[in-house]
């Protein structure tokens, strides 16, 4: 057992520590946290499986976006209630009944099939082959992903701004 | 190769569980959140060695989208506690003014 097989099962252990503390924390504020937590070290996972630029994507996407529009999301509702935000839990028995099921479904599934997996590392810088594909054979893709993006910032601007058409001034 | 498959099962049952019982819409965002990153993991194992890189390319779209579904999703729940003064998902049922 090798460095590189050390690191890769302390990041799962990690990850999925992380996700099971998400169902049992009760502030979201903390759930938030341990989110990034998990896709941080979800990220560890991909640099192990050649796969760094996702992971660099990842982690600039999710601690540095994502994260901050939860938190953002948390503090103007629990500001605007006047609470500190505390989740219950509902339909707890059929809900750990699916996800029971759901889990030994997917299991079982995976460890009975036998994945064909390419022999060999990928040849070359696979850094800036991702750059030379992601320009040449994914343009189209990588440029819709930016118009949507855009409009998905707009949106938001839109939805998340109190202007009220109805009366005059703006607010 | 197995064990990551296993733990991105874990991740896919941990975002439905957290989906269905959490009395928060943005708790409800963070299992969604949880299951698209089991997706992206399956993805990223299967094409580890690919050198067409196609899986990657799809868990980095799936990415952007997970980021805008994330945006749009926060923006319209505070649009909605401002109105309804509420966090459960279950008790907004209607869209009137």
């Amino acid at each position: 057992m090798n460095l590189t097989e050390v690191a890769l099962y302390a990041f799962e252990i990690l990850a999925g520590a992380a996700a099971l503390a998400i169902l049992f924390v009760r502030n979201v504020f903390h759930a938030a946290l341990l989110l990034i937590v998990c896709l941080t070290s979800l990220a560890g996972v991909f640099v192990i499986y050649n796969a760094e630029f996702i992971a660099v994507t990842q982690i600039l996407v999710y601690a540095g976006g994502v994260l901050v529009l939860i938190i953002f999301g948390v503090m103007l509702s629990s500001r605007i209630t006047g609470k500190p935000l505390l989740v219950s839990n509902q339909y707890l028995l059929p809900a750990s009944f699916i996800g029971v099921l759901s889990t030994v479904i997917f299991i079982k599934l995976f460890s009975q099939q036998h994945f064909y997996q390419h022999p060999g590392a990928i040849p070359g810088n696979r850094i800036s082959q991702t750059g030379i594909i992601l320009m040449s054979d994914y343009v189209l893709p990588f440029e819709i992903a930016g118009i949507l993006l855009l409009i998905a910032l707009l949106g938001a601007a839109v939805i998340a701004s109190s202007f009220n058409p109805k009366s005059n001034n703006g607010k | 190769m197995t064990h990551t498959l296993i733990l991105s099962a874990i991740l896919f049952a941990t975002g439905l569980v957290t989906v269905i019982i959490k009395r928060n819409a943005i708790m409800v965002l963070i299992g969604i959140e949880l299951m698209l990153n089991a997706a992206n993991l399956n993805l990223i194992v299967f094409s580890r060695n690919n050198p067409s890189l196609s899986g990657q390319f799809l868990a980095l779209f799936v990415i952007v989208v997970a980021v805008c579904e994330a945006a749009v999703g926060l923006a319209i729940v505070l649009r909605v506690y401002k109105y309804y003064q509420t966090s459960v998902p279950d008790q907004v049922h209607e869209l009137k003014d």
